[in-house]
């Protein structure tokens, strides 16, 4: 049998696209409906799951199976879903405040789970949907509608957390760049396990351009560094620029005094996870932020084989459950 | 011991029981205590139910001594209880009883019973001792003791016995009367203090029918039944939950069971518990979690989704003491409101209660069958004490139960778009399952609107759906047997009760009929929606009486429902009614009715 041939409008749901003219989400919904046709899955065998906010509003404009969960949550649903049904291809949609605030708990345990869904983490920053509130990865002195004196919190860093949890497979890309993000949502795709993918993704309402240092095609070449496995770390408009590995620290060097072989080789296979948290941990303005793959570890068991090969197990070993056997287990006796 | 053997007897009468009693003593008068020869033992069966013989086996076995045990140990059924005076058991005993050393410590004893070593008669001497009773006299107290011991093991009242002692003893010999009762409340606060016991047990007012029988516990009950439900629904179960107390039994329970297609989930919280059953349920499985009261409080927006979502769901609360972190330990029935109400907008489930231990099995299986008719969550409310008591139950002949049948749509003919909410004769929408070519939908917490599930914010939709989520459930009551009422049909009182406390109402019930009171039982295993034959009962009778252990939420569901002023009998404490404080309240309503005619007539 071959399948249909596929094409991104196939993807599109009925639905009218509510977003704000401009945002960011717009550029990642064109590439979900590009990148799912190569992948060869139908779509009613592909699911979208999300919890709450801008973002989550995705899986009503994608022509799958899809459910706009509640506010933090979407990893449970998937968690259930994926268990029960490994058949299926799930996608978790969240955002920033969804997936690292009200959502916190859930995001940590679904990654060192390893289930194998993929989360694709729309952060801009900001609370968009409650207009304009700082969020978890609001910088410090961010000024918004909550912080008027500016924020005081320290932002967490998802690519951190996720490494932290040992994820296997982590990574990044940006909405404008659009052939990197749709290179990196099928590699996301193609890992078996949890993936994550944080995507920065412009909030033009209220937080216009808080990460055009990365999203500008301008400015994004010295601002940010691609990864690519086995590839030495080279960046910058002129690919004169590299990262290097100083004792316990990486440093930005010149090509005009550094040799290539002295640049870091990125391993994005290594089981420790102790490089890749250092690529993570540069921040612009001081280094360039890393897109791509910054970790894919393969050969992991996922949770959903595991929980089903138990049963499967249990099955073989002591033969299908007799339910009659069952009730009538134990000391019994006869009242006559 | 033969006195205290009545003693048990006529307190388990006084307490509704049926019992039937097997003295066994020696011949002799003074037959030489501490031989095989000497025993003096007293077999007694109780039960709620008319019962016919002492009982083949025992469940449970106090001995005073080495030869007490030998030469009772036969009867005592594998599993069941064994009570050592530990303080009986030494060198001088064991010649007396012909046995070469410590019987109690043998493996044969060790393996088959579950063997509590009490020093009673210490703890009796020190229990005592203010009194300043001569040593032999203060030992001699350790019967009550004992009796003190089964007392709170079996649930009995102490105030027969008390009563008993005073009326024996008090006028001839006050101090031994005060020893006496002073040992058997002892025995009573050990048996309710140690750990050692666990749970004390109830006798429980099932109908014992033939058939074949086993003991079974509430939470294995649930779990057996979820099974159940999963088979004859051919929907393997997905059983996501959170560890808390009473109903993390029901985990460890399934997880012995993934033969049986059973996936368990412990979820990093209470929310992902509820949530991943969700997700099950969504792809098409049986998805099923379970907590107490604080962890239900966590998954009430979940739930609400569930409602929202329109997937069927089973959501378990086996109930304890609140608020808050309240009692975690002891029995309550307190949620009820919380299960009624506790979600954001007007989210209605339905609930279900089991009434004893092996009635778990049967609610369980119920609640997947309404839950999959009506595409909705259903919540069970069960409680500690059902849920860690055990009963004698009735093995089911499971061939006998009818399937439940689950539909999933396929993909339609011709391009007609799949309308997802659709309903059915029972407002049940399809459950269209994702891998289903031709059925893609988007579901969410976002109204929907009618038929097509699309995103809706018009008022007169939102209207049509709350009422339409309400009627889906409020229908169920047409589908659901009619309310039985045990005893009169109609008349001066009606006692209401529901869950765990069915067999201290129908003990209560049953003791008042036998002094000729008029009442009737209606004991609900359905609580939302109602039986639709409940108000018409409610009607029949000039008193109704609400019997909860809480501060009267069915009394405030049933006034507010059918505007009929019933009373409460409520008691919050931690623990399950005595048949005799049920008793009480009875008889003063029925003395009121009573004084109100006699009132009337003299008019
Ligand atoms: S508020 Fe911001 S994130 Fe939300 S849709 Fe508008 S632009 Fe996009």
């Amino acid at each position: 049998m071959t399948l249909p041939v596929l094409k991104a409008a196939d993807f599109a749901s009925t639905q009218e696209v509510r977003w704000c003219p401009g945002c960011g989400d717009y550029s990642i919904l064109a590439q979900m409906k590009k990148v799912l046709p190569d992948l060869g899955v139908p779509r009613e065998k592909i699911v979208f799951i999300s919890g709450i906010g801008c973002s989550s509003r995705f899986p009503y404009y994608m022509n799958t199976y899809g459910m706009h969960s509640i506010h933090g949550r979407a990893p449970t649903f998937a968690t259930g879903l994926k268990s029960t049904r490994p058949d299926l291809m799930v996608w978790v949609i969240t955002g920033d405040g969804d997936a690292l605030s009200i959502g916190g708990n859930h995001f940590i345990h679904l990654l060192r789970r390893n289930l194998d869904v993929n989360i694709v983490l729309f952060n801009n920053r900001i609370y968009g949907l409650t207009k304009g509130q700082y969020s978890p990865t609001s910088v410090e002195g961010q000024v918004t509608k909550s912080t008027p004196m500016g924020a005081i919190d320290h932002p967490i860093n998802p690519l951190s957390l996720a490494l932290g949890a040992e994820a296997t497979f982590v990574a990044r890309s940006i909405d404008a760049y659009v052939t990197h993000l749709g290179e990196t949502l099928k590699r996301a795709a193609e890992h078996k396990g949890t993936s994550l993918v944080e995507v920065y993704q412009n909030c033009n309402v209220f937080n216009d351009g808080a990460m055009a240092y990365a999203q500008e095609k301008g400015q994004r070449a010295d601002n940010v560094i691609e990864l690519e496995h086995g590839k030495p770390l080279i960046f910058g408009k002129d690919r004169d620029k590299g990262i290097r590995l100083i004792g316990t620290h990486l440093a930005v060097v010149s090509l005009k005094d550094t040799a290539i072989d002295d640049l870091l080789i990125h391993d994005e296979r290594d089981p420790n996870p102790s490089l890749q948290m250092m690529l993570a941990r540069m921040r612009h303005p001081e280094m360039p932020e890393p897109i791509g793959v910054l970790r894919a570890v393969a050969g992991v068991p996922t949770y959903d084989d595991q929980i089903n090969h138990q049963v499967e197990l249990a099955k073989t070993q002591r033969g299908i459950g007799d339910l009659q056997a069952l009730v009538s287990a134990g000391e019994t006796w006869v009242v006559p | 011991m033969q006195l205290l053997g009545t003693q048990l007897t006529n307190t388990s009468a006084l307490a509704g029981n049926d019992v039937a009693t097997f003295p066994d003593f020696p011949a002799e008068i003074r037959a030489p205590r501490g031989t095989r020869a000497g025993v003096s033992g007293f077999q007694v069966q109780f039960a709620s139910e008319e019962i016919f013989t002492p009982g083949d086996q025992l469940d449970a076995l106090v001995v005073m001594n080495p030869a007490a045990l030998v030469t009772n140990i036969g009867d005592l059924r594998k599993g069941g209880i064994l009570i050592a005076n530990e303080d009986g058991f030494n060198e001088k005993e064991y010649k007396l009883a012909k046995v070469a050393s410590d019987p109690l410590e043998a493996e044969t004893i060790q393996e088959s019973y579950r063997v509590f070593r009490v020093p009673m008669t210490r703890l009796t001497r020190d229990a005592v001792a203010e009194l300043g009773l001569g040593n032999k006299e203060a030992e001699r107290c350790k019967n009550f003791f004992a009796m003190g011991l089964v007392y709170w093991l079996f649930g009995r009242s102490l105030e027969p016995t008390q009563k008993f002692i005073r009326d024996k003893f008090a006028k001839k010999m006050p101090e031994v009367a005060k020893a006496n009762e002073v040992a058997l409340q002892a025995g009573w606060s050990y048996g309710e203090t140690t750990e050692a016991f666990g749970l004390s047990y109830r006798v429980e007012a099932a109908h014992l029918e033939p058939g074949t029988y086993r003991n079974i516990m509430g939470n294995q009950a649930i779990a057996m039944g979820l099974i159940a439900a999963s088979s004859l629904s051919g929907k393997e179960l997905f059983y996501s939950t959170y560890p808390i107390t009473p109903a993390s039994d029901i985990l460890h329970e399934l997880t012995r069971y993934k033969n049986f297609g059973v996936r368990t989930f412990q979820a990093e919280d209470e929310i992902a518990a509820c949530g991943a059953a969700i997700g099950a349920a969504f792809g098409g499985g049986m998805g099923v979690t379970a907590s107490s009261g604080p962890g239900i409080a966590l998954k009430a927006e979940a739930m609400g989704l569930g409602v929202m979502l329109e997937l069927p769901l089973i959501v378990i609360n086996v109930q304890r003491g609140g608020p808050s972190t309240g009692l975690p330990t002891k029995t309550e029935q307190s949620d009820l409101l919380q299960a009624m109400f506790a979600r954001n907008g007007e989210a209605p489930m339905p609930i279900l209660a089991p009434q004893s231990p092996g009635d778990c099995f049967h609610i369980a299986v119920e609640a997947w069958r309404i839950a999959v008719e009506c595409m909705v969550p259903v919540m069970i409310l069960s409680d500690g004490y059902i849920a860690n008591g055990s009963e004698p139950w009735k093995i089911p002949d499971v061939s006998q139960y009818p399937r439940i049948n689950v539909v999933h749509p396929e993909m339609p003919e011709g391009d007609a778009p799949f309308m997802p909410y659709e309903r059915d004769e029972n407002l049940a929408r399809p459950w269209a399952i994702p891998g289903t070519p031709g059925l893609m939908h988007r579901v969410g917490g976002l109204e929907k609107e009618d038929r097509t599930g699309n995103i809706s914010y018009d008022p007169a939709n939102h209207q049509h759906m709350v009422n339409t989520r309400a009627r889906k459930v409020a229908e169920i009551a047409e589908r659901i047997p009619p309310q039985q009422v045990w005893g009169e049909p109609a008349g001066d009182i009606l006692l209401i009760s529901w869950g765990g406390t069915f067999g201290a109402c129908h003990s209560a019930v049953l003791a008042c009929r036998k002094a000729g009171l008029s009442v009737g039982h209606a004991h609900l295993r359905y609580l939302n929606p109602f039986p639709a034959n409940l108000g018409e009962i409610l009607h029949g009778f000039k008193t109704v009486v609400v019997a909860e252990l809480n501060s009267g939420q069915l009394r405030m569901l049933l006034r507010a429902k059918y505007l009929v002023d019933c009373e409460g009998i409520n008691k919050v404490q931690g623990k399950p009614f005595a048949v005799h404080e049920l008793v009480d309240e009875i008889k003063v309503r029925a003395k009121a009715l009573h004084a109100d005619a006699v009132h009337q007539r003299s008019h």
